[in-house]
């Protein structure tokens, strides 16, 4: 890697880590506060709030799933408001990796395998979202959602090695599991690095395992599993996108940067959240990072109050929970 | 580094999101408020502009030497017949009174606020109000407890105080000059800067609300010699003033000998110093705030930034991308970063100085944005590796315009910060702590910020050294400037009760 300018060992990574500079806890959550205070109004709200569709992976991470579940949350997915046909579909779906059949079945033609256009599958993997299992476990898991029909695999650090500053230890893992992403044909599975920002519980870690997560190969760095408390806030998404603009920057920007992408999963409920970090993407990175290839928002919720604001928009006046639907 | 942004915009081209005027029940024309009561001013009216569009916003009285007179003498008499003889938990009772009505009127202010001085909406509605509100809050609190300040036993007020402000932070001044005179039991007689009289006659509404004895507070409004007949008038106990050093040096002249007390709150040039180990995205942050913040009218603005060489070619190169995403246009659009420049007269000084900046050879950038047909306006401009002997290094400029210079070491740091007539503020960017403190220590300025810049608080003083003034606003310091000792010796009786 010549960007640190020698193999990337334990040693080595320690040292770049810890040169990073450092975070200042109360500039952040100030420059995050007002980010938040932008005013989205009439045309700006109304490309927000279908961006917020078209960037949603839609969740279900629950002990209790089942195919029937994931079928509903497809159908959803495919056509989130029946009344409304010119609204966006979601960017994919997420789910454990033993519903990933459910989900190919239930997309059907809307499944994206692959092409452009249509619906992801996005499944969680690597002893989610604990972390907790030995590397042979992690890996089977992600190759078997692989082999299943997931697009996106959504993998959790070892936070223990992490705060036990182990960092190759949490490197050499992300290597062996992008690897294990790797199609029969080639092609790789996109990989969702989810640093549990909960967990680790400083900025300055956060920056640390968002620049580990990117050099050990990570398509996307992903602030929660949505299990812990907090899960994704807007300081911390910022502080993410603060790393991917410097490693854009870093690997050439305009000129071929390499773009990786961000999701905040986990706590974002309203739209007027929502809008918040559409406004920090679009003035941190710029807003050609408003494509679903680079960011997403892991939500379930969220989904219905952005139905909700985008049918007052077009009506002038507010329905209420009854007039979306469940998933 | 290139810009981070090449697509065509469209999200960041935000729907205008202007706040409504509909809240303002603006008269025609006002007159003086003088004892309680607005009345006719016997000088030639004046009309208040707004800055962003030149559209007249009222006709405005100017008060004459004899209509000054007669607020001092309305100021004298509450002074004699009323306000002394309150005690000092009735005083705080007002203040606490104008305090909530200010928190009530609070978007109606604001939005008077910049329309009349050409602030953006959001920085007077979440730091001028909201500021002006914890001022009252806070002296109010002090008002009951003058004797436990230590400032000597049984203080008492001097009397009346003559108070003239700037045009940057029209209410916020108010408030930082009239709360403490009040609590510490003076009566005032204030005078706005004759472009950003607005805020202070609604304010002088809400002292009608509030049922303020008539002649505690006289708000009389005028050009620069309505400032020099009050502060020159016979029967004033103590002057107060914050503006440019020019007009603060004339008035220490002009009261020399008379016995009068003055505090002045003048110019700055503040160093910002950011090492090499500063939180570099909070640092940008800081500068971005500490030099375009209210366009840069702060006399306290972090006008010279210090950057430790070897990261010098980083931080400009960030500090430019985020200027490219400062939105400059409407102050009444919510979103709006940059407002309008005061005035012609203000505007005229900005391209002056910086003109002279490139014609010293000094690189300068400026960013890009849309300038309004109407109005008056300046992009913010950063003059890049400027030496101390440049005028833009040296002079304040009072607008959108950042100076960058370099050093190598702290020792270094230190010194080129202090080296300047001024010393306001200054502010220090590192992870490290014990570096913070040892250079915090050499420093020679009255408000020193680590890891961040242009806060404000009411507990805490402020003011210069050098040529930025004497005296200190806000915290218990605050309240000296309004007291006199009985003297540890003293008798008890006739005191402050």
């Amino acid at each position: 890697m010549d960007l640190i300018g020698t193999d990337l060992t334990e040693k080595s990574l320690k040292l770049h880590l810890e040169g990073l500079p450092g975070v200042d806890a109360v500039g952040l959550e100030q420059r995050a506060a007002s980010l938040g205070t932008r005013s989205i109004k009439t045309t700006s709200k109304a490309w927000a709030l279908d961006t917020i569709i078209r960037l949603i992976d839609l969740t279900t991470l629950e002990g209790a799933d089942t195919p029937g579940k994931v079928r509903s949350l497809v159908a959803k997915a495919i056509t989130p408001d029946p009344l409304d046909p010119s609204t966006p579909r979601v960017a994919a779906v997420c789910v454990y990796g033993d519903m990933v059949p459910a989900a190919v079945d239930a997309l059907g033609d809307s499944w994206s395998n692959g092409k452009d256009d249509g619906i992801n599958i996005a499944a969680v993997a690597t002893a989610f979202p604990s972390g907790r299992a030995s590397l042979r476990v992690k890996l089977a898991d992600t190759a078997d959602a692989v082999t299943n029909g997931a697009d996106e695999i959504d993998m959790v650090i070892d936070r223990g090695a992490f705060l036990a500053g182990h960092y190759g230890l949490v490197f050499d893992q992300i290597v062996a599991v992008k690897d294990a992403c790797r199609r029969a044909d080639g092609t790789y599975a996109h990989l969702k690095v989810i640093l549990e920002t909960g967990e680790l519980n400083t900025y300055d870690n956060v920056r640390k395992a968002s620049w580990l997560a990117i050099l050990a190969g990570g398509d996307f760095i992903k602030t929660s599993t949505g299990k812990v408390a907090p899960a994704a806030t807007l300081p911390v998404t910022l502080l993410m996108l603060e790393v991917v603009r410097d490693w854009y920057r870093l690997t050439g920007g305009a000129s071929g940067g390499q773009r990786i992408g961000v999701k905040p999963a986990g706590g974002i409920r309203s739209s007027k959240d929502a809008i918040k970090y559409l406004v920090t993407v679009a003035e941190t990175v710029g807003e050609e990072w408003l494509t679903p290839h680079l960011f997403r928002f892991g939500a379930s919720s969220l989904l219905n109050d952005v139905l909700l604001q985008r049918q007052k928009l077009s009506t002038g006046r507010y329905s209420g929970p009854d007039y979306v639907t469940m998933d | 580094m290139t810009e981070v942004s090449t697509s065509s915009a469209r999200f960041l081209d935000y729907a205008p999101a202007p706040e409504s005027t509909s809240i303002l029940h603006l008269k025609k024309s006002y007159g003086l408020f003088i004892d309680g009561a607005f009345v006719k001013g016997h000088g030639t009216p004046f009309q208040t502009i707004s800055p962003a569009t030149e559209n007249t916003i009222a006709e405005i009285a100017n008060a004459n030497a004899k209509d000054v007179d007669t607020a001092v003498v309305a100021a004298r008499r509450a002074y004699d017949k009323t306000w002394s003889k309150l005690s000092g938990a009735d005083r705080g009772k007002y203040l606490f009174r104008i305090a909530r009505l200010v928190q009530e009127r609070a978007r109606e202010l604001a939005v008077a606020e910049t329309l009349d001085n050409g602030k953006p909406i959001k920085e007077s509605r979440d730091v001028d109000v909201p500021l002006v509100a914890a001022w009252f809050f806070y002296y109010a609190g002090w008002a009951d407890k003058l004797d436990y300040a230590g400032l000597g036993p049984r203080p008492h007020a001097l009397g009346v105080a003559a108070q003239v402000i700037p045009w940057n932070f029209p209410l916020l001044m108010l408030a930082w000059k009239i709360a403490p005179a009040l609590a510490a039991g003076n009566t005032v007689v204030i005078k706005p800067a004759e472009t950003t009289p607005l805020s202070a006659l609604i304010f002088a509404e809400i002292l009608q609300q509030a049922e303020l004895p008539g002649g505690v507070v006289n708000i009389i409004t005028g050009a620069g010699d309505t400032g020099q007949a009050l502060v020159n008038h016979p029967d004033v106990n103590k002057v107060a003033f914050t503006g440019s050093t020019g007009v603060g040096r004339a008035i220490a002249k002009s009261v020399a000998g008379t016995g009068k007390r003055v505090t002045l709150e003048l110019g700055g040039k503040a160093a910002n110093i950011v090492f090499d180990d500063a939180p570099i995205d909070q640092a940008i942050e800081g500068i971005v705030n500490g030099i375009f913040f209210n366009q840069g009218h702060v006399c306290c603005a972090g006008s010279r930034l210090l950057v430790q060489e070897s990261i010098h070619e980083d931080v400009v190169d960030r500090l430019k991308s985020r200027l490219s995403t400062l939105r400059l246009g409407d102050p009444l659009d919510k979103n709006t970063d940059i407002g309008a420049i005061n005035s012609r007269e203000q505007l005229d000084r900005i391209r002056e100085l910086s003109d002279i900046g490139e014609k010293e050879g000094v690189e300068r950038w400026t960013a890009p944005c849309v300038i309004p047909d109407k109005g008056f306006w300046f992009a913010p401009t950063i003059f890049d590796k400027v030496s101390p002997s440049s005028t833009i290094a040296r002079e304040e400029i009072f607008g959108p315009v950042l100076s960058v210079l370099t050093f190598r070491t702290p020792a270094e740091a230190i010194a080129k910060a202090n080296n300047t007539p001024y010393g306001l503020s200054a502010g220090i960017w590192s992870d490290k702590g014990s570096k913070i403190l040892a250079v915090a220590d050499q420093l020679r300025a009255g408000v020193i910020w680590a890891n961040t810049f242009n806060r404000f608080d009411p507990a805490s003083p402020f003011g210069g050294y050098k040529e930025s003034g004497y005296g200190r606003e806000g915290g218990r310091h605050g309240l000296a400037a309004y007291l006199e000792s009985a003297g540890w010796n003293a008798p008890v009786s006739g005191a402050n009760k």
